[in-house]
This record gives C-alpha cells, structure tokens and sequence, in this order.
C-alpha cells in the first residue's frame, strides 16, 4: 500500500492474529451465538481446565455484563476436594447459579447402579440428561475438544441431540462457513463445543497467557499413590490399594480431574503452568490414554458413551 | 505464538489421502505414543508388516468396520512456524456435502491424484468445488511416484494436465509438488529419489503459504450478536452501557469511523472498543468486540455494521448459487428460512435457474435440485439482507437455507453467479 492517509492504517502495522488469540475469537463468537439464539443455555462446569476455560472465555464474551446462564455440575460423589473447593469459590466470585446433578443420589435411591469396576463417569449420563430435562435447558455448552478423542474429532461445534439426548453421528448437520444453525424441535436440544479446536497444548499455553487460576492438583505436588493398571491412583476414601497394591508418596499432578477412582496422575515435577506448558509440548501420550481408565476400555468407549448423551 | 492456516483435504477413493494425512501427522510429531501403539496393534491384527499411518485418521466404529471414512474429521497439527486445523473430507459418501463443508472455511485445499490415474472426473469436480467456494489456494499432492519410479516426465504431464484444468475452472493459485505418501516422499521431509523436483514439500509448502488476505484491503463488516446492556451491573460506571457485540467479518474498524447500520441505513460514529482486556483504538478481523457508537441508534441482533465509505445495497431479492444437502428434493416455491451473518428471514425459492454439471463445469436446464446437486437459485426474502457477491466477499455473500419446521441445514449458498464465474474460460 502506498497512500496513506489518516483513514488508512499504516502498512507497517501487521493485522494477524495469533492462535490463541484466533481461538478465543472464535469461542467468543460461538458462546454470543448461543444466547443470542437459545432461550435456555447452561454450562457445564466440573473445575476442570477445560471448563474453566470455557468459562473464563463466557466472561469476556459478555463483559461487562455478567454471563447470563447458570453453570451445571454433573457430580459423581467421587470427587477431588480441592475441585468441590475451586468450583464453589469460582461460581461465588462470579455471581452465578450452581445446579448440581448428583450420581450419588441416583445411586442412593437405586435408579443407577455402582459399577463393578467401581467407575463413576459413564454414570453420569442418566443425571445429566435428566436435568437438561428438568430445567428445560436448550443449549449446553460443553468443554469438549476435537483433538482429544477419535469420535470427537468428527463432533460439530453445534451438536443436535434428539428428545432421548442422544447423538447419532451418521446424521449430523454440515456445519459451514461460521454459520452455525441451532435450530431444534422442542425436546431437542444442542450440544454446544466452543474448544472444538482447541489442543491440550491451546488450552495450557492460554490459561499461562490469562493467568487462569485452576485447582491446585493440575500442578505438582506430593501424594500418596499406588499403581493400578499402569496408573497412578491417589489413595483415599474412592480409592484404595488392594493386596499387592504398595503405596508411596510421589510427586505427581494430574492432567484432567473427574471421578478420583478412575482418574490417574502422572509423575512430574511441573510446578506452574510454565513447566506444564513445556511438559505438554513434550509429552508423547494423550491425556485421555494416560489417565483415564475409562476411555481404554475399548476402541470405541467414547463413541458409545457420546451416542447415549454423554458430555 | 505461531498463526493458524485451515486446511482441507480431497481426493478420490485410494488415491492415498489417509495415508499422507497419517504422514504428516506422524512425520511432523504429532501423533502420541498411545494413538501410534494402537495403529500398530490393528496393522498387525491384519496381518501388515508396517504400522499403516491410514489407520490414525479412522474415527467412527462402522468407518472401521467398512473402511471407509464417512463424515469430516478435524485434526490438529503443528510446527513451530504454524498451527494447523485440517478438515478430513472423505472422497466418495456425501462427496458434495463433505467437500463443501471443509472448503467454506479452509485457506488451503489439498487434493490428491495419483500420477498413475493422472486427471480424474473426481479431480476435476473437486477443483470446481474449490473455485466455487472461492477457496484461496490449492496444493495438488501428485501421489504415488514411487511407482512410477520418481519419473519425472510422468510427474510433469499430470502436473500440467492438473494446471489446465484448474485454470479452466478460474483457480490462479495451484501448486502441485510430487509425492510418495507411503515412503514419505516431499511430505515433510524433501525426498533424494527426486533430484529433478527442487520444490518444497507438501509441509514446507504449508508453512509459507500466506493465510487469507490482509483485513485492511476489505471494507468493514460487523454482524451484531447482541446488545449488551449490563443494568444491573454492580459496577456503577455501566449502568447506561449500551454495546453492539459481534466478530468482525471483514476489514477493520477505529474509534472515530463513521459507519452506517443496515438495514435502516442510519448513520453514526464508533465511539470506543471494547474488550474484556480493555479498550482498543482499532480492531480487525476476525476479532471478537463489542462496539459502542456515538448516538443512541436502535439496533439489534441481525443488523451489519459497515463502513460509510462502503455501503452495500439491502435487498430482498438474492439470485445465489447453492450446494442442495438435504435428502429431499428442492422444488420452486418452497419456503425456507436463510440465515446471513446474525440475520435470519423468511425466503421463497422462486426459481431454480439450472444445475451444475461438475464434470463439464458448466449450466444445465434444471427444475429440481437432488442432494448434492449444485445449482442456481433465485429467492426472494421476506425482508432485506445486505447480500454481497461472494465472488467479492466470503463473509458477506455466504448464507444458509434452513428448514423452518424441522431445523435442519438444507444448503450451502453463496450470492451471485459463482458458476459462471468459475465456468468462464
Ligand atoms: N505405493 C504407494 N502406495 C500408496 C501411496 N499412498 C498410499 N498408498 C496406498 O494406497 C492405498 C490407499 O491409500 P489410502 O491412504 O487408504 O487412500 P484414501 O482412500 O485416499 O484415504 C493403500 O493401500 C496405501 O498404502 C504411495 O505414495 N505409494
């Protein structure tokens, strides 16, 4: 360019966004969507990095008014202390309305039943969908990234769910250009996804640049473990060693928080998100394969789960 | 912080896309330890001597039980220049569909051939789709030279054979590299069985390319979201706050610009930028705002934003080409709902005004559109829309036709002529 007056910008000037800067664009843009289009949206929200993430993206997107829609917690009784901790201390500060969906519940007036492996997260389906119902929600934002699972990777931004909330991945909507339809029939309602194209790498390197606060448990530190099906399992009332389990101390964090039972923490010395953010980008296992007992099942756990209404 | 480039990928039936898409996966470091373990566990199961890199991009269970890729897939890789989002498009079920979908939001399109097969019915209709959705540019992967023995002249015949009919169909930017996905030929590692091809590889290629065009050569675009209006905001400076959120479309927007609202056609000033992170001075596309403007206009979810110096006409009349994905047929005088930018109306198809014939590039009579046809339409809305030629504008020329009862997306569409456009010698 060679005119320049005051209407025009310097040619000096580069226009480009980076990566994350284009991701939390576009998230913004798809939370906006959202309200404006749905009359009842909520946001699923455990403590993990994910949804806080999710999270911290719906406050920017509304600034400065506060976000409209109240979060949800699917719990599954097993959780991590500092997690319960982290979500009441998040939601106080923000000023929004907590609904909680308890497996225990479920389990105590016997419409679901323990598994046999002990396992809580396929059990939270059932709780989950019952309260979209409930609370007649018609959009549920979910934290949910492509590049963590094979049938996620084939999962739209906007995602149709029939009345018996389930996902049928034969028939979903082309999504295009950044035109996202969220029309539905009543009983219907959507998924939303606004990380779809986020990496683990994204997520961490975005929670450094925003200095996100997040559960002390995602950083190092000293624990007693045993080892179980080549996962560290931390020991507690959810979890304990059995015959020729031995427990120690180690110093260990963990990559993704959820039912304590089946959720495994790695070995690591990352004490802040700068040495997490280096540990991720040299990291040669996905966060699900490392630690999470459920999704190794079988090739197709997550597929299933997705089908009935899981997150 | 690296930048981002979207991809696309196409290409016909085992011309080898899954295996150069595993490839660079795998060869640029993107593949974890426990994703490539079960790769080799199945290659082995079937009785394979090497891990089969196809293999990391099968999703779903019944696309493994038939060997075949059914819906599009995303996947993520990176380099320490770039981060890259690739939308897999499978080549054969819901072709149309598939391929539309992946090219309505990718800077780069790359094809497969197989220098064997050269120029293919597929090859020519997946460069028309990728001239259609104004994608702005090509990369043809010419696959399998190792068993053509790394000939050049072989190489050199497709690759001019792929230039003529890409510029046949109106695409200026195409590059073609030689390949051999299964050796790793010019994927990411350039390859010493070629010393004739001194190009860069496929990678190298992706990495240079320049992501779409600057934002301040574009006039300014703004779709409104939504009003924000925090009144009961505990912060006392926003009680009377009034802000116009959305993400910028196209060009780029100041403190002080005069702008105009469509489609009431008031005019006003931009009297700040906000952001969670602060205010800003200025902002481009595609950024994320929320724009406050000088007087108190009434406006709402819907309306555009654009610059004065560049006002575009509200219509309610809109002769659009449209890729047709619903099951049923499209008829005229069907009611839909379309959906631009924010904005959603009431529409009638009036007329179909003919069907693409992919292969011929060219307009046949038609009076109906099937699922997946491409074909021209003229609509009519039940209000007005800012509709501007895609061939101009991605942003502001792109639409959705919806079905108003059961909600599903019934077509891909772009305003104007696009086919004469891309038929045109
Ligand atoms: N010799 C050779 N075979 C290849 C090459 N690329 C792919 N193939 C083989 O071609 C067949 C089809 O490849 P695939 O990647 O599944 O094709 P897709 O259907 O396009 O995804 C497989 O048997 C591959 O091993 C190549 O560069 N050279």
């Amino acid at each position: 360019m060679t005119v320049t007056d005051d209407a025009q910008p310097s040619a000096a000037t580069e226009y480009r966004l980076d990566q994350l800067q284009w991701l939390e664009s576009e998230s913004v843009h798809i939370i906006r969507e959202v309200v404006a289009e749905f009359e009842r949206p909520v946001l699923l929200f455990s403590g993990g990095k994910d949804s806080v993430v999710m999270l911290h993206l719906a406050t920017k997107a509304f600034w400065p008014a506060p976000v409209p829609f109240p979060v949800l917690h699917v719990d599954t009784g097993h959780n991590f202390p500092e997690v319960l901790a982290y979500r009441d201390a998040t939601v106080e500060r923000l000023g929004l309305r907590l609904e909680v969906a308890s497996v225990q519940d479920y389990i105590d007036d016997g419409r679901l039943r323990e598994r046999a492996d002990g396992t809580r997260n396929p059990l939270q389906t059932q709780p989950l969908l019952d309260a979209i119902v409930e609370h007649r929600f018609d959009a549920v934002f979910g934290g949910g990234r492509r590049d963590e699972e094979k049938a996620r990777a084939k999962e739209r931004v906007f995602s149709l769910r029939d009345e018996f909330g389930q996902w049928d991945p034969r028939n979903q909507r082309p999504e295009l250009w950044n035109l996202y339809n969220g029309r539905h029939r009543p009983g219907e309602h959507v998924r939303v996804f606004p990380l779809s194209n986020w990496t683990e790498l994204d997520v961490w390197q975005y929670i450094g640049r925003e200095g996100i606060e997040l559960p002390s448990l995602y950083y190092a530190h000293k624990r007693e473990v045993f080892e179980r099906d080549g996962m560290l399992l931390s020991v507690g009332e959810f979890a304990t060693p059995r015959a020729g389990e031995t427990v120690s101390t180690r110093q260990v964090r963990y990559r993704t928080v959820g039912d304590m039972s089946c959720t495994g923490a790695v070995e690591s010395d990352a004490a802040d998100v700068t040495d997490v953010i280096a540990e991720v980008a040299a990291t040669r296992v996905t966060e699900r394969g490392a630690t999470r007992a459920d999704d190794r099942i079988s090739e197709a756990a997550m597929e299933d789960r997705k089908k009935e209404g899981y997150f | 912080m690296p930048t981002l480039l979207r991809l696309a990928t196409a290409g016909s039936v085992d011309d080898g896309k899954s295996t150069l898409v595993g490839r660079l996966l795998y060869d640029s470091k993107s593949v974890l330890a426990d994703q490539f373990d079960a790769v080799e566990r199945v290659s082995r199961d079937r009785g394979l001597e090497s891990a089969d890199l196809a293999l990391l991009t099968d999703g779903l269970r019944s696309e493994r039980e038939q060997g075949i890729t059914i819906d599009v897939a995303y996947r993520y890789f990176a380099t320490a220049e770039r981060s890259f989002i690739l939308a897999d498009c499978p080549g054969h079920v819901q072709y149309t569909r598939n391929t539309v979908t992946g090219a309505s939001t990718a800077d780069v399109v790359v094809l497969l051939v197989d220098v064997r097969k050269g120029v293919q019915e597929q090859t020519r209709r997946h460069l028309a789709v990728a001239s259609l959705l104004r994608v702005p540019h090509v990369l043809v992967v010419v696959n399998k030279v190792d068993l053509v023995d790394y000939d050049e002249a072989t190489y050199d015949q497709v690759a001019a054979q792929v230039q003529q009919t890409a510029s046949s169909l109106g695409l200026s930017d195409v590059t073609t590299v030689p390949v051999s996905a299964l050796v790793g030929d010019n994927v990411v590692e350039p390859s010493g069985r070629m010393p004739w091809y001194t190009g860069p590889t496929v990678l190298g290629l992706l990495e240079r390319i320049e992501a779409v065009g600057a934002p301040h050569s574009e006039p300014l675009r703004f779709p409104v979201q939504l009003v924000i209006r925090p009144q009961s905001a505990a912060d006392e400076r926003f009680r009377d706050y009034r802000g116009y959120a959305g993400q910028i479309a196209s060009g780029l927007v100041r403190v002080g610009d005069e702008v105009t609202v469509l489609p009431s056609g008031r005019t006003s000033t931009v009297a700040g930028i906000d952001t969670a992170d602060g205010e800003l001075t200025e902002a481009f596309a595609p950024q994320s705002v929320t724009l406050r403007l000088d007087d108190d206009v009434d406006i709402s979810r819907g309306d555009l934003i654009v610059t004065s110096r560049s006002v575009p006409a509200v219509t309610q009349d809109v002769e659009g080409t449209v890729a047709w994905l619903a099951e049923h047929r499209l008829v005229p005088r069907t009611k839909v709902l379309l959906k631009h930018g924010t904005r959603t109306v009431q529409a009638m198809v009036q007329a179909i005004g003919g069907r693409l014939d992919l292969d011929e590039a060219r307009l046949r009579a038609a009076d109906s559109l099937e699922l997946n046809d491409i074909g021209h339409v003229t609509l009519r809305l039940a209000s007005g829309i800012a509709a501007e030629e895609y061939l101009h504008s991605r942003a502001g020329g792109s639409f959705l036709l919806v079905d108003a009862q059961e909600g599903t997306t019934l077509a891909a569409g772009m305003v104007g002529d696009a086919l004469l456009a891309t038929a045109a010698p």
